[in-house]
């Protein structure tokens, strides 16, 4: 397998660890140029499904459709379609914001990874800090660093992890805008986050966690922060 | 509790129950009198010890690569029984050593050997108890590691100790005691194989439990 | 094949270019190593005489000790941004990544030999210079089966609870094979009069030990990181 595919479909998932659920019984497809919101409150599942989704974890029920394959059929060539934005950020604090990410184009086999790295750097507005240690950064600017590392090898599925946090009001709408610059290209994009007002208007469709299941609220429409509460109420 | 198993504990239990006068009757030995009798449980020990871990070392790599629980199951049943049995060797040993030579430890290169494999062993079960989540897994690693160790820690022990002129007498087997050794050998397999039966199905169960439990948070 | 060496060349080269930004790991594990060898000295060293035969062992003991302190580190770091992760991610050859990381670990090995032989051949008036060739083989594939052991299990203790003692608690019985082959086989070289015979059986069985667990090592890397 290694095309691309247009769509990623989970189906019937769930993961279990010992006697505690994580996730239950989840279904939901996403399709080119969506941007999903995973939306939950905290041990929700939310980092467990990203996982899966990354095939970094296998599921204990279900399966994860990519186009036409699972996820058992997948192996390298998938993972070299998904790009992730962990929470923790993926990156070398030792190294420079250049280094890093030559570091991971040559490690994804990239041809040309100079070139690319030139042009991730100035997408990142980091040009003239690219060669400075990663950890004198801001936290807005090693994001910055990260999701251009995530996206280097201009990935078909890419998954988010609570990318919003600790941003100031600037660098959360220039994430905005990268992610609306890949829905364009195509993109699948699954978002995990608490920050409702920023991703509100972003997203095009929404998934609501709760205790590992999926809850719905009426379909109303509406500010997503009323509609968040509403789905935590019910079910 | 299988039928199976009902009567390798009823046998094991009988056997146990007449070694005394079976071992009883096992020819006296010149040197050393009544002590070497130990030597028929010691050595059984020893055996049942090898044998837990091999199938310890077996289960493991088979749940590594299959991801089956079921041979995860068995798998620490059989590292539990290869540390008490390798305990019970580990203590006959000395007592033995004790009462022959005078002394509780005498580097011999095959109680050292086992002494190595038994922590090991003991490891593993620390593992699995303080790793967390995931270490079944991990665990599996180290019992199969262990098993591939067990050639090497037996020479390198053995040509270690061999090479060094002792001050004491070197710990030599007596010569083969024939049918009480026998007896005992196969009353200890048997309980070997009871409680590996049912140990590992107790650690199936306890997953079953748990499978219970997540089935009724669904309902 | 080639892409799998290029790989684990890649992440040798990132480690290296990390550490060399601090030098963090190198300094303290030379330091701790040091430290060990003369805390041994201490108690065999009596009336400015050392113990007979007690230099092999206290070097292959800073070398276990300093050794597994590296590992830890060396992994610690992976766990800083959750820079495992990235890697397991990667389309990149799993094993390759162990390959790489090992190769780290040997590469500061080394230079702690470098440093503790000279230092002990000094403090204890041992040969090192008699039999140069058969000392650096030993060293050489002693601390590959210690390494090559430690890395994987350094590795898959990562996400583990209580893995700065559960190392130790692990790794030491498993390389005690190593241990014995070692300190026996560097003291038959330290002898008045080496016995180059029983070196090179030690390096023998060193060796064999070696080829077993690097292949076992490879084998279950990927089964034991993935979950």
């Amino acid at each position: 397998m290694s095309g691309d595919f247009e769509r990623v479909s989970v189906v019937q998932l769930g993961r279990h660890y010992g006697r505690r659920r994580a996730l239950t019984d989840l279904s939901f497809t996403a399709r080119a140029g969506d941007i999903v919101g995973l939306l939950g409150p905290n041990g929700a599942g939310k980092s467990t499904l990203l996982a899966i989704l990354a095939t970094l974890l296998v599921a204990s029920a279900g399966r994860v459709e990519y186009g036409d394959a699972t996820m058992s059929e997948g192996g390298a060539d998938l993972r070299a379609r998904i790009g992730m934005l962990g929470h923790d950020l993926f990156l070398y604090p030792e190294l420079t914001a250049r280094e890093n990410l030559a570091f991971f184009g040559r490690l994804y086999g990239l041809p040309d990874v100079d070139r690319r790295v030139a042009g991730a750097l100035e997408r990142a507005g980091l040009t003239a800090r690219g060669d400075e240690a990663v950890s004198s950064y801001s936290r807005g600017m090693r994001q910055r660093v990260a999701l251009e590392r995530a996206l280097l090898h201009e990935p078909r599925l890419l998954l988010l992890d609570e990318p919003f946090t600790g941003l100031d009001q600037v660098s959360a709408a220039a994430l905005v805008t990268r992610l609306r610059q890949e829905q364009a290209r195509g993109v699948i994009t699954l978002l995990a986050t608490h920050d409702l007002d920023v991703v509100d208007g972003l997203l095009t469709e929404v998934v609501f966690l709760r205790g590992g299941r999926r809850t719905h609220g009426t379909d109303a429409g509406g500010a997503l922060r009323d509609r968040y509460r509403e789905a935590m109420q019910s079910a | 509790m299988t039928t199976a198993v009902k009567m390798q504990l009823a046998a094991a239990t009988l056997m146990f129950a007449v070694a005394p006068w079976v071992i009883n009757a096992a020819p006296h030995e010149a040197t050393m009198g009544l002590v070497y009798k130990i030597y028929f449980f010691h050595m059984p020990s020893a055996w049942m010890f090898m044998l837990g871990a091999i199938v310890a070392g077996v289960a493991s790599a088979r749940f590594l690569f299959t991801k089956n629980p079921k041979f995860d199951a068995t798998a620490v049943a059989a590292a539990e029984l290869a540390v008490l049995f390798g305990l019970l060797t580990l203590v006959s040993g000395p007592l033995w050593a004790r009462k022959a030579w005078g002394l509780w430890w005498v580097w011999d290169a095959r109680l050292t050997s086992s002494l190595m494999l038994f922590l090991i062993f003991l490891a593993y079960l620390l593992l699995r108890q303080f790793g967390g989540p995931g270490s079944e897994k991990l665990s599996a690693g180290l019992a199969l590691f262990g098993l591939a160790n067990v050639p090497f820690i037996y020479v390198s022990v053995n040509v270690w100790r061999t090479l060094h002129p002792k001050t004491s007498v070197v710990p030599t087997l007596p010569v083969e005691m024939g049918r009480p050794l026998w007896f005992c050998v196969t009353a200890f397999l048997l309980l070997f194989l009871a409680l590996l039966s049912l140990r590992s199905s107790l650690e199936r169960q306890r997953a079953r439990i748990d499978a219970l439990y997540l089935a009724e948070d669904e309902a | 094949m080639r892409a799998f060496f290029r790989v684990a060349a890649l992440v040798v080269r990132k480690d290296l270019t990390v550490e060399v930004r601090s030098f963090e790991v190198l300094s303290t594990t030379l330091f701790f190593a040091v430290t060990v060898v003369l805390i041994f000295a201490f108690g065999f060293v009596q009336e400015g005489v050392p113990v007979d035969g007690v230099a092999a062992a206290i070097l292959w003991i800073a070398l276990a000790f300093s050794g597994t302190l590296a590992l830890g580190r060396t992994f610690e770091r992976e766990r800083q941004a959750d820079t495992l992760r990235a890697l397991m991610l990667a389309p990149a050859d799993r094993p390759a990544l162990y390959v790489g990381k090992l190769a780290g670990i040997l590469m500061l090995m080394a230079l702690v030999e470098a440093v503790l032989v000279p230092m002990v051949g000094l403090m204890f008036q041992a040969p090192i210079f008699v039999a140069p060739g058969w000392l650096a083989g030993l060293l050489a594939a002693g601390t590959l089966g210690f390494a090559a052991v430690g890395t994987l299990f350094a590795a898959m203790l990562v996400r583990a609870r209580s893995r700065d003692v559960l190392l130790p608690v692990l790794l030491y019985p498993m390389t005690v094979p190593v241990m014995i082959a070692g300190v026996r086989g560097t003291a038959a070289l330290f002898q008045a009069e080496p016995d180059l015979g029983l070196a090179q059986f030690w390096l023998a069985l060193l060796v064999f030990f070696d080829a077993v667990f690097v292949t076992l090592a490879l084998w279950t890397f990927e089964p034991l990181m993935t979950d």
